[in-house]
């Protein structure tokens, strides 16, 4: 018996149980909740945003009380629409798209899926998830110092975050409380990657060897692997900055910088070296943005095919060459950074080199569904939906990746419709599949699928709506981070825009479907079986919910390949793992 | 990969050998459960304390090319003259992973014998402890000289380097005292629970320590 799980016998108290809880189902679910919340924040700050966009003198009621500074009368200033901004990206980025497909699903399904009783170090898990709501709450209250929250967008670049108040509004308390958040989410990351290692690598049950294992279990495996070198890089770069910023450091801050008619008092620091520190993390963190999406969608299909894909092994191989080359092409960021031109293309070519891995997931994705009976159930609209934005968004990358077509794009609504397609709705998309696929298995009940329907086709088109338009702007001109179009050649586009803004209006409010169906299905919804999908993996094999300990006190023993499914001469068309079914059928993998 | 179904690996009852732990019963068969590699139960601190490793090198490599990269712009790189007192607690962390090393040995040989009696393992321990309290005095000391001479965290990059590197290691030294601490702690318990794994894991971690301070001083010592 896992000694580690055996730490922690069945939880007896209700804030050992539901509060201050081991148990990485509580942890996951957790998790969840941290980024629902984060997500409608998100959102809501992105309404704002596209609302002042189009009707940039119209008072937003109620905006004043928020900011007194930054929104006079309900007016927002160009400084908070960059206030909302920065906040809007950093929430979505970190606790959302960083928390539910990875640190959510993972920490819940990643033990059960390989047959263990809990994570590796338990406490540490728990740790970990409460470092991030701290981390939360210190990112929040950048809402409410007097300044608020900072000018400088997600990426913090220096030296407009170093320097201090003298640039702008939000850059004395506010970019404080943003790099000390984002050390402290760091820290809770780290601590989260190191408990996904080091449970997948010790903690398989019985004949459950690296190669039996679900694609959703490598997935969040390798962006473990990933997210433990990124956040590495993040924390001290971090660092740094709040040194610059409050112990007069110089390490991002170059000399004779006049802001605001005051002489900076710093000298012979590079903006480029913290570019260089934050893309280092960056661009990896988009894959760990990505990649449990991709080993859920995969999951997913598979169970909806009822067949394996082309081929397991080249799914894995390609999630695992992602994770390696996500290290070699953060410069395609900083291609107009002032960098050497030349090592432009040296980050070029990786950057299209990553295209390889990711079209050979596509297409074997296609490939296996060509031919195949797909069940259409909600889950498996939303993973064909996230195909459908991950080359949607990842075609506009061939644009971006090359450095003389970027110099054009680069810092336009062109890369802000590549990203939220390729990341933010992909990702979201992976985590909607996940929710309506394992909701079964986490409450005992089933969602509406009808309702779940109405939810995918509201959130597909809409998705599509505001993100398509987006790269036409930028084609256009349409630089990004403007708070307001008043020159002559951004005039024309304002109608796209309000086609956006109301896209994002409705598209935002059909979410309400889903929290509607999600709050209503937990408590009313008809009762689940523990298997409702016929899936093969290890969860599936537990009640729904699963007890404390996973299984009960048994020890799984695994027999099989995750995806058996349409063998011949099986009793039924899919074969749990853990069946002692001996079938010598056809090579499926 | 054809789906033929293997027997399970009939693994023999795997036991743990007595000097693994304190379970009172000198060792048993275990459950069946295990992927028993070896006939050992998963240890996964074993694992974890080598992907800790790899994340504060990281840690540790990004500010050193932080430092590489600061070099090369602004001329305004001031060499600065170490502290002498480094080498003394270079000296120090060194001796305190020798010591570690002796009370690793003592732990292992009150596991595997217990009427052993546990006082030079806990003394030993006890003497790595207090090194590591006179390495981080001794670092402290090199900041205050540092000061003296005038040098302080934003003076010039080379003393911004300095203190960033050395307080970061100080602070995971902090880090390993506590592991230090713990395991003191559950060697001298009534029912001694103090697990190799953990042993190991936590001198391990010492010893990282120590190498990465000599990667820090050889590091400050030619680019500083």
């Amino acid at each position: 018996m896992s000694e580690v799980a055996a730490h922690h016998g069945p939880p007896q108290t209700f804030l050992r149980k539901y509060v201050f809880s081991v148990d990485h189902k509580i942890i996951g679910l957790q998790y969840y909740g941290l980024a629902l919340v984060a997500v409608f924040i998100g959102m809501f700050l992105s309404w704002l945003m596209r609302f002042h966009l189009v009707w940039p003198n119209a008072a937003i009621p109620g905006l004043q009380l928020l900011s007194k500074v930054g929104a006079p009368g309900g007016i927002m200033t160009p400084e908070y629409y960059l206030s909302l901004l920065t906040m809007h990206g950093t929430l979505m980025v970190f606790f959302v798209l960083t928390n539910a497909p990875f640190a959510a699903f993972g920490n819940y399904f990643l033990p059960i899926q390989i047959g263990a009783e809990d994570m590796a170090f338990p406490r540490f898990n728990m740790m970990s998830f409460w470092i991030t709501l701290l981390a939360f709450f210190v990112l929040m209250a950048a809402f409410f110092v007097p300044d608020g929250p900072p000018i400088s967008g997600w990426t913090a670049y220096a030296p407009l975050s170093a320097v201090g108040k003298d640039a702008g509004p939000g850059l004395d308390m506010g970019q404080n409380l943003w790099g000390i958040s984002i050390a402290i989410f760091c820290i809770a990351s780290l601590l989260g990657s190191l408990n996904f290692i080091a449970t997948t690598l010790d903690l398989r049950a019985k004949g459950m060897s690296l190669m039996r294992m679900p694609l959703s279990t490598w997935a969040w495996f390798i962006t473990a692997c990933i997210s433990l070198l990124a956040f590495a890089v993040l924390l001290p770069a971090c660092l740094l900055l709040i040194l610059d910023r409050v112990a007069g450091t110089s390490f991002f801050i170059p000399g004779g910088l006049v802001i605001s008619d005051r002489l900076q008092p710093h000298s012979g620091g590079s903006p480029l070296l913290w570019q260089h520190l934050f893309w280092f993390f960056g661009h990896p963190e988009v894959y760990i943005a990505i990649l449990p999406a991709m080993g859920i969608v995969s999951h997913v299909l598979i169970n909806s095919m009822r067949k394996p894909l082309l081929s397991y092994k080249v799914v894995i191989g390609a999630m695992i060459s992602i994770g390696f080359l996500s290290y070699m092409v953060w410069g395609h960021h900083m291609f107009l950074s002032g960098m050497n031109p030349f090592s432009a293309l040296v980050f070029s070519f990786p950057t299209l080199v990553i295209t390889i891995p990711a079209t050979v997931l596509t297409l074997i994705w296609l490939g296996s569904i060509y031919g195949s009976r797909l069940q259409i159930t909600t889950a498996s609209l939303f993973a064909l939906g996230f195909i459908s934005m991950f080359v949607s968004g990842g075609v506009s990358g061939f644009f971006l990746a090359q450095p003389s077509t970027d110099i054009y794009l680069h810092a336009t609504y062109f890369v802000v419709g590549h990203f939220h397609l390729v990341m933010g709705v992909a990702s979201i998309f992976g985590v909607f599949a996940a929710t309506y696929f394992w909701f079964p298995k986490m409450t005992g009940h089933m969602m509406n699928e009808t309702f779940g329907k109405v939810h995918f086709w509201l959130t597909f088109v809409g998705a599509y709506c505001i993100f398509m338009p987006f790269h036409y702007l930028g084609l256009a001109g349409n630089v990004r981070r403007y708070s307001s179009f008043v020159d002559d050649y951004l005039q024309p586009l304002l109608p796209v825009h309000k086609f956006i803004t109301i896209a994002a209006f409705i598209t935002g409010g059909a979410q309400i479907v889903f929290l509607c169906n999600l709050a209503y299905s937990r408590f009313k919804g008809p009762q689940a079986p523990a298997n409702p999908w016929n899936c093969t993996s290890l969860e599936w094999t537990v009640p729904s919910p699963p007890p404390w300990n996973n299984f009960g006190g048994e020890h799984p023993v695994v027999y099989h390949d995750p995806y058996q499914y349409g063998v011949e001469g099986a009793n039924e068309d899919f074969i749990l793992q853990t069946s002692t079914e001996n079938v010598k059928g056809a090579v499926r993998t | 990969m054809a789906t033929t179904v293997h027997e399970p690996p009939t693994i023999p009852s795997p036991t743990r050998r007595p000097s693994d732990h304190f379970d009172g019963s000198g060792g048993g068969p275990l459950p069946d459960n295990l992927r028993a590699v070896a006939g050992r139960p998963p240890e996964p601190v074993r694992t974890g304390i080598w992907v800790a490793f790899a994340t504060i090198a990281m840690m540790f490599a990004a500010l050193t090319s932080a430092l590489v990269v600061r070099q090369g712009t602004g001329n305004d790189w001031q060499y600065i003259l170490l502290p002498r007192i480094l080498f003394f607690n270079t000296a120090v962390l060194i001796a305190s992973s020798c010591t570690l090393e002796v009370a690793r040995r003592r732990v292992a040989a009150y596991m595997r014998v217990q009427s052993v009696s546990r006082g030079p393992a806990s003394w030993w321990l006890g003497i790595t402890l207090f090194l590591g309290v006179i390495f981080v005095a001794g670092q402290w000391m090199a900041w205050m000289q540092l000061r003296a001479a005038g040098l302080f965290l934003p003076t010039n990059p080379n003393s911004s380097f300095f203190y960033v590197l050395t307080a970061l290691h100080a602070i995971h030294v902090a880090g390993g005292m506590c592991g230090l601490l713990r395991v003191i702690y559950l060697l001298r318990r009534p029912v001694p629970s103090l697990q190799k794994s953990t042993m190991d894991a936590t001198s391990y971690y010492w010893h990282f320590m120590g190498l990465l301070w000599v990667y820090l001083l050889v590091l400050m010592m030619t680019k500083l």
